[in-house]
C-alpha cells in the first residue's frame, strides 16, 4: 500500500482573472469545435452535391427548373449586410459595452428574424421539389441545412438578448456574446459557398 | 512470359504449404486453386504477400520476445541505469527502413499484379452479360456469329483459353461476381455497368457465390461455373440458342399458364422475365441459384414449397394438383 | 506537506454531488459519467458476444437449420452495429472522461455538462437500438446497411430508419464528447504541461477527438440522407432519379475508416502508458511515437476507398489508395518498435497489465500484416467479403483495440477503486482471452481464403469448411469463458482486492498523484509539471500551486501551447438540464423515424430544455436596466 503523494506549494493560482476574452476563453474553443464539425457537414454536403452534378447527363437535368434568383439575392444581400451590425456587437463584447450588446443583441434578434423572410421565399422557389429528382433533393437538402443554422442562431441569439436585459452582465456573459456573434459571422460565411452551389452551379453547366 | 513461368516456381513451394493447410486441393470456390490468367495473377501475389508478411511477424515476436527475456532479466537489478538511447534510435531508424522495404516490396507486387490483370484484355473478347437479381443470375451471351444475344441463368459457360469479357449489372440491389478460381470479385450496382475480363486455363467445374450482402438468401446466390475447351462451349452455346424442343404432354400449357409470367421458355408462349430464363433448364446440373441438385425430387420439392426451401425467395408457392405439378416436373425435365 | 483537512473538506463540499437519486440524475462528475458508460458499454458487449457465440453455433455445421436468414441477418447486424457504434468508440470515450482530467490533476473536464449530456444521449441510442430488437423490428443489413437495399423499395418497414437513428445518437453524443475532450486537452493543463511535456495518452486522446470531429459529420449526414430517401422520398442513393448507390459508400467510409482508427488510436495510448510503467523507464522515442500518431490521425482520411476496391472505381484511383493504406503500415510499424525497444531497454515487471500489452502486439501486428494484404487492390478482389476480411478486422479490432482496453482496465483500476484486481485471475482471463480469440479467428483467414463469404447464415456441404468453422466456434466460446472470468475478477476484487493506495504500479503520470480512489475534487491542488514523467522525476513533495477557489467549482485553464496559466474557469455543477435535454433530443429523433413533422414538433422541447442549461445563473439586472417582456 502506497502513501498518498505530499505536495510542495510552489505558487498561487487566487490572483488570476475569472475570465478572459477571444481564444483564450475556454468555451470560445467550444464554439470553434461545433463549427468545425458544422463546417464539415456543409463540406461534405457540397461534396455530395458536386459528385452527383459531375456525374449527371444535364444540370439541373433535362425537365427541372432553375432556382428563382430573386429572394435568394434578397436574402444574401441581407445577411451579407447583417455582418456590420454583428461585427459591432462583436466589439462591444470585447470592449465590454453593455448597452450596446443588449441593444446589439435584440438588434441581431430582429435582423435575423427579418431574414426569415426571403429565405421562406427562397425554398418556394427552388423550382423542383425534393422528391423528383437527386438535383431537387440535394438543393433542398443544403438549403435546410443552412436554415437549420439560421434558426438556431436566431434562437440563441434571442435567448441571449433576453437575459442580457434581465440579468447582470459578467465578464463570462460578454464572452457569451462574443461567441454568438463568431457563430453568426461562420453563418455568412457557410452560405457563401451554399448559395454558388444552389443558384449559380446550375446556371454555369 | 518466362518470368510469370519462373515466378509459379518460386511460388510453388509456399503456395504448397499453404494449399497443405488448408486442404485446398479440392478447392472448386478457391482463389488458392487458381484456374485462369486472372486467378494466377493475384495467387502470385498473396504468396509473396504472406511470405513478406510472414517475415516481419516473425521479427516482431522475436524482438518481443528477445525483449520480454532481456528486460527480466534487468528487472533484477534495483535501480535503473542512466539510459542511453542512441543505440534505439539508429534501431528505430533501420526498422523505419526495414518498413519501407517491405512495403515498396508488397506496394510494387500489387501494382504488377493489377496491371496483369488488365493485360488479358484480348481485342475480340467474347460478350457475356451477368446481371444479379435477388437471388439469382441472369445470364445473356452475345453470340459472336449472329450478334444476337442468348439468354440462361444460374450456369456460366466459359471457353478454355479464350478471353471473356463479363459485363456485370443487378436488377436490384448490390450483389457482386465472385469466382474464385477464376477472378477476384467485381460488384454489380444497379445504374452502373463494371467489366471483367476472364481467361480460363484450366477444364472444369467451379463454384462461384455472390460476394455483396444483398438481402434474406444471400447465402443461397451461387454461380455454377463450367471451362470447356472451345468447340465443347462453342456446342453448348449453339444449343443454348435454340428454342426449346416440341414437348407433349399437358406440362408445356400448364407452365405457360401458372409460370410463364414470370419465367421464359423459348419456342413457347411463356415468356417472363421476372425469373430465370428456363428454355434449357435440365441441362444444368443445379437449380435456383445453387441451391438444389438437378434432381427430379428436388425440382418437385422446389415448385411445390420455394419458401420452405430458400425463405424469403421472389418464387411464390403456386397451388397445383399433384397431377399437374407432376406433368410440369416432367415438362421442366425435359428442357434439356 | 500534505493538505489538511479543512481544506479538502471545503473542497469536497463544493465538488460533492446532492446526495441519492437525485444525485444520480444530476451529477457531472466525469468519474461517475465515465462508470456509466464503461458498465453499459461492458454489458452491450456481453450481449453482441452472445449474438456472436449463437451465429459460430449456427455455423458449426453446414446447412444448420438452427437459425433461419431472418435471425442471422439480424444476428450479424445488431453483433456488429452495438460493437462498432456501441461499445468500441462509448469505451474509449469513457476511458478519457474518466482519466483526461486526472492526468492534467484537474478538476473535472471543460464542459461538465456536456459530458453528462453524452451520457445520456449515447444510453438513448442503446435503447433506440435494443428496445427495437425486443420488439422484433431489428436492424437486418449489417451495420453498414448499403442502398439500394436499405432503401425504401427493398427495405419496408422502420428497420433500417432504427439504425440509421441509432447512429444519429451515437455520433452526436461522440462529437459533443470529443469537443469536450479535445477542449480539457487544450486549455487544461497543468501549469508547465507545455505541448511537448504531454503524456503519449493525452496526445491519443486529443488526436482521436479531432478525428471524430471531422469524421462523424459524414455519417450522420449519410444516415440522414438514407431516412430521407426512406421517409419523404429523396433521391440521393436511386440511380433511377439520378442518385448514386456509390454515394453512400463514399459518405459512410469516409466516416468509417477514420472510425477504426478513432477506436485504435486511444488504445496506442493506453498501450505507452503501461508500457512506461511496466519497464520502468522513460518511454522510447516519444516523439516517433506522437508524430506517428499525427501521421496515422492524417493518413486515416485518405484510406477510406480501399473499402470500394470491388466496386469498379477508376484503376489509377486504387493504385494511389493501395499505396495510402499501405503505408499506413510505417507509423503503426513504428510505434510498435518504439513500445519494444522501451521494453528491451527496461527493467520488465510482468504484472496483468503489462501481459494485455504483449497479447496486443502479437495479435494486433497479425491483423495488420492482414489488413496490408487487403490494402492491395489486386488482391483484395479475392479477400474482401470474405472470413479473410472477417478475420482481419477482428484482429485489429480486439487484438489492437479490446486488449490494451482490458489492460488499461487492469492497470487504472486500482486507482478508481482503492484496490488491485487478482493477478493470478488476471492472468487466466488472459489466457483464456488471447487464447480463445486466435483459435476462434485464425482459422477465418484460411476459410476465407478457401473462399467462404461473409454474412452468410448456412453454407453447403462438401466445400471443406466444416472444421476449420468448429474450430472457430471452439475458440470464440473459450474467448467468451475467459471474458466472463475477468468480469468475475473485478466484481470480486471491488469488495476483496488487496487495497491498492494511491500508485500501485510507481506510475509516472499525474493520475498517480491523487488518493485512490480520488474524491470528487480529484486533487488538492494544482500540479506543475516540469517533465514528461513527474512522479518519478520531482522529489518527495510534488511542485503545485495553490489557489483555485475551494468553496465554490473552479478550474484551471491555462494556454494552448505553453500551459501558462491564464485564468479561473467557473466549473458548472450538478444539473438536470442534460438529462432533460437529452430526452428531448431523443424524444425528436424518434419520431422522425416515423415522420418528418416530428423534426418541427421536437424542436419546441429541445429549445426549452437547452435554454434552461444555457440560462447563466447571475443575479437580476439592476432597476436601471429595462424590463424583458415576460
Amino acid at each position: 500500500m502506497t502513501a498518498m503523494r505530499e505536495f510542495e506549494l510552489v505558487g498561487d493560482l487566487s490572483r488570476l482573472p475569472d475570465s478572459e476574452t477571444g481564444a483564450r476563453h475556454l468555451v470560445w474553443w467550444g464554439n470553434v469545435g461545433f463549427m468545425v464539425i458544422e463546417g464539415t457537414a456543409f463540406a461534405l454536403a457540397a461534396m455530395a452535391y458536386l459528385y452527383i452534378m459531375t456525374q449527371a447527363p444535364a444540370w439541373p437535368p433535362k425537365g427541372d427548373a432553375m432556382p428563382g434568383l430573386l429572394w435568394s439575392s434578397i436574402f444574401t444581400g441581407g445577411l451579407l449586410l447583417s455582418a456590420l451590425p454583428n461585427l459591432w456587437v462583436l466589439h462591444c463584447a470585447k470592449t465590454k459595452n453593455l448597452a450596446g450588446v443588449r441593444w446589439g443583441a435584440l438588434a441581431m434578434t430582429v435582423i435575423a428574424l427579418l431574414l426569415f423572410v426571403p429565405r421562406a421565399f427562397e425554398f418556394v422557389h427552388l423550382g423542383v421539389p425534393w422528391h423528383r429528382d437527386s438535383y431537387g433533393s440535394l438543393i433542398w437538402m443544403l438549403l435546410i441545412l443552412h436554415t437549420t443554422h439560421v434558426v438556431t442562431d436566431w434562437f440563441d441569439t434571442a435567448v441571449l438578448g433576453v437575459w442580457l436585459f434581465t440579468h447582470e452582465v459578467g465578464d463570462d456573459q460578454f464572452a457569451d456574446v462574443e461567441d454568438n456573434a463568431n457563430y453568426w459571422s461562420f453563418v455568412i460565411l457557410c452560405w457563401i459557398p451554399i448559395y454558388v452551389l444552389i443558384y449559380w452551379l446550375p446556371r454555369a453547366a | 512470359m518466362a518470368w510469370s513461368a519462373m515466378k509459379r516456381r518460386i511460388a510453388l513451394v509456399p503456395g504448397a504449404v499453404l494449399a497443405a493447410l488448408t486442404g485446398a486441393c479440392a478447392g472448386i470456390q478457391s482463389p488458392l486453386a487458381p484456374a485462369s490468367d486472372q486467378a494466377f495473377a493475384l495467387h502470385d501475389l498473396l504468396i509473396l504477400m504472406t511470405v513478406v508478411c510472414g517475415l516481419i511477424y516473425l521479427l516482431v515476436i522475436a524482438g518481443l520476445v528477445w525483449s520480454v527475456l532481456r528486460a527480466r532479466q534487468h528487472a533484477k537489478r534495483a535501480a535503473a541505469a542512466p539510459v542511453d538511447d542512441s543505440a534505439l534510435d539508429r534501431s528505430l531508424i533501420a526498422s523505419a527502413v526495414i518498413i519501407v522495404t517491405g512495403l515498396t516490396v508488397l506496394i510494387f507486387g500489387s501494382f504488377l499484379a493489377d496491371r496483369a490483370l488488365l493485360a488479358a484484355r484480348a481485342e475480340k473478347a467474347m460478350m457475356v452479360r451477368v446481371t444479379g437479381h435477388q437471388w439469382w443470375w441472369r445470364i445473356e451471351y452475345r453470340n459472336p456469329a449472329t450478334g444476337r444475344w442468348v439468354e440462361t441463368a444460374n450456369e456460366l459457360h466459359l471457353p478454355l483459353g479464350r478471353t471473356t469479357r463479363v459485363e456485370l449489372a443487378s436488377n436490384d440491389v448490390i450483389h457482386s461476381f465472385w469466382v474464385p478460381n477464376v477472378s477476384g470479385k467485381i460488384d454489380m450496382i444497379p445504374g452502373r455497368r463494371n467489366m471483367l475480363d476472364l481467361t480460363p486455363r484450366r477444364s472444369g467445374w467451379f463454384r462461384g457465390a455472390c460476394a455483396e450482402f444483398c438481402g434474406a438468401q444471400h447465402a443461397h446466390m451461387a454461380l455454377d461455373v463450367r471451362v470447356d475447351d472451345p468447340v465443347a462451349f462453342d456446342a453448348w452455346l449453339a444449343g443454348q440458342a435454340e428454342a426449346a424442343r416440341k414437348a407433349q404432354g399437358p406440362g408445356e400449357a400448364l407452365f405457360a399458364l401458372h409460370c410463364g409470367s414470370c419465367h421464359a421458355v423459348r419456342g413457347t408462349p411463356a415468356n417472363g422475365r421476372a425469373g430465370p430464363d428456363l428454355t434449357h433448364f435440365a441441362a444444368r446440373r443445379l437449380i435456383a441459384a445453387g441451391t438444389l441438385p438437378m434432381t427430379r425430387g428436388a425440382l418437385q420439392g422446389w415448385i411445390a414449397q420455394p419458401q420452405a426451401l430458400k425463405p424469403g425467395t421472389a418464387m411464390p408457392a403456386v397451388p397445383l394438383r399433384p397431377a399437374e405439378a407432376d406433368a410440369v416436373a416432367s415438362y421442366l425435365a425435359a428442357l434439356r | 506537506m500534505i493538505p489538511d483537512r479543512a481544506h479538502l473538506d471545503r473542497l469536497d463540499r463544493s465538488w460533492r454531488d446532492p446526495p441519492g437519486f437525485w444525485g444520480f440524475l444530476t451529477t457531472v462528475d466525469h468519474k461517475r459519467i465515465a462508470a456509466r458508460y464503461i458498465v453499459t458499454a461492458l454489458f452491450l458487449m456481453f450481449l453482441a458476444g452472445m449474438l456472436a457465440l449463437d451465429m459460430r453455433w449456427q455455423l458449426s455445421v453446414p446447412e444448420n437449420t438452427r437459425m433461419g436468414p431472418q435471425l442471422y441477418n439480424e444476428s450479424f447486424s445488431l453483433h456488429g452495429s452495438t460493437m462498432l457504434f456501441l461499445v468500441s468508440v462509448p469505451l474509449m470515450e469513457a476511458m478519457a472522461f474518466w482519466l483526461v482530467p486526472l492526468m492534467l490533476g484537474a478538476r473535472n473536464m471543460a464542459f461538465p455538462r456536456l459530458g453528462a449530456f453524452s451520457f445520456w444521449l449515447y444510453f438513448g441510442g442503446v435503447l433506440c437500438l435494443w428496445i427495437a430488437h425486443a420488439a422484433d423490428i431489428t436492424p437486418d443489413l449489417g451495420w453498414f446497411e448499403y442502398p439500394p437495399l436499405s432503401g425504401p423499395a427493398y427495405s419496408p418497414g422502420h428497420r433500417a430508419d432504427i439504425w440509421a437513428q441509432m447512429i444519429t445518437f451515437t455520433e452526436v453524443a461522440a462529437l459533443a464528447a470529443s469537443v469536450n475532450v479535445a477542449a480539457t486537452i487544450l486549455k487544461m493543463r497543468p501549469p508547465g504541461m507545455t505541448m511537448a511535456r504531454m503524456p503519449v495518452f493525452l496526445w491519443a486522446m486529443l488526436i482521436a477527438s479531432i478525428m471524430t470531429i471531422l469524421s462523424m459529420p459524414a455519417v450522420m449526414l449519410v444516415t440522414s440522407m438514407l431516412i430521407a430517401d426512406r421517409l419523404v422520398s429523396t433521391h440521393f442513393f436511386s440511380p433511377a432519379g439520378g442518385g448514386d448507390a456509390l454515394l453512400f459508400q463514399h459518405l459512410f467510409w469516409f466516416f468509417g475508416h477514420p472510425e477504426v482508427y478513432i477506436i485504435f488510436v486511444p488504445a496506442t495510448g493506453f498501450v505507452s502508458s503501461i508500457v512506461e510503467t511496466f519497464s520502468r523507464r522513460k518511454l522510447f522515442g516519444h516523439s516517433a511515437i506522437v508524430l506517428s500518431m499525427m501521421s496515422i490521425g492524417a493518413l486515416a482520411f485518405g484510406l477510406w476507398v480501399h473499402h470500394m476496391f470491388a466496386v469498379g472505381l477508376p484503376r489509377l484511383g486504387n493504385d494511389f489508395y493501395t499505396a495510402a493504406s499501405m503505408a499506413i503500415a510505417l507509423p503503426a510499424g513504428l510505434q510498435i518498435f518504439c513500445w519494444i525497444a522501451t521494453v528491451w531497454s527496461g527493467r520488465l515487471r510482468l504484472a496483468t497489465p503489462m501481459l494485455w500489452v504483449l497479447g496486443f502486439v502479437a495479435t494486433f501486428v497479425i491483423g495488420g500484416l492482414s489488413g496490408v494484404m487487403t490494402a492491395s487492390a489486386a488482391l483484395d478482389l479475392q479477400l474482401t467479403d470474405t472470413y479473410f476480411v472477417v478475420a482481419h478486422l477482428h484482429y485489429v479490432l480486439i487484438g489492437g483495440a479490446m486488449f490494451p482496453l482490458f489492460g488499461a482496465f487492469a492497470y487504472w483500476y486500482p486507482k478508481a477503486t482503492g484496490r488491485l484486481m487478482s493477478e493470478r485471475w488476471g492472468s487466466i482471463a488472459f489466457i483464456g482471452i488471447v487464447g480463445g480469440f486466435n483459435l476462434g479467428f485464425m482459422p477465418m483467414h484460411f476459410l476465407g481464403l478457401m473462399g467462404m463469404p461473409r454474412r452468410v447464415y448456412t453454407y453447403p456441404p462438401g466445400m471443406g469448411w466444416e472444421t476449420l468453422n468448429q474450430i472457430a466456434t471452439l475458440g470464440s466460446a473459450v474467448a467468451i469463458l475467459g471474458g466472463l472470468v475477468f468480469v468475475a475478477n473485478a466484481l470480486w476484487s471491488y469488495r476483496h482486492g488487496q487495497p491498492a493506495g494511491s500508485d500501485p504500479w510507481g506510475g509516472s503520470t499525474l493520475e498517480w498523484a491523487s488518493p485512490s480512489p480520488p474524491p470528487a475534487f480529484n486533487i488538492a491542488y494544482t500540479p506543475v509539471v516540469r517533465s514528461l514523467t513527474p512522479m518519478w522525476d520531482e522529489g518527495p513533495g510534488l511542485p503545485a500551486m495553490d489557489g483555485l477557489g475551494l468553496d465554490r467549482r473552479e478550474v484551471l485553464i491555462t494556454s494552448v501551447t505553453a500551459a501558462v496559466p491564464l485564468y479561473r474557469q467557473k466549473s458548472a455543477g450538478p444539473s438536470i438540464w442534460p438529462l432533460a435535454s437529452s430526452l428531448a433530443v431523443s424524444a425528436m429523433f424518434i419520431g422522425s423515424i416515423f415522420t418528418p413533422w416530428a423534426i418541427a414538433i421536437g424542436a419546441a422541447p429541445i429549445a426549452a430544455t437547452l435554454t434552461g442549461w444555457f440560462w447563466p445563473d447571475r443575479p437580476r439586472a439592476g432597476s436601471d436596466a429595462p424590463r424583458a417582456g415576460a
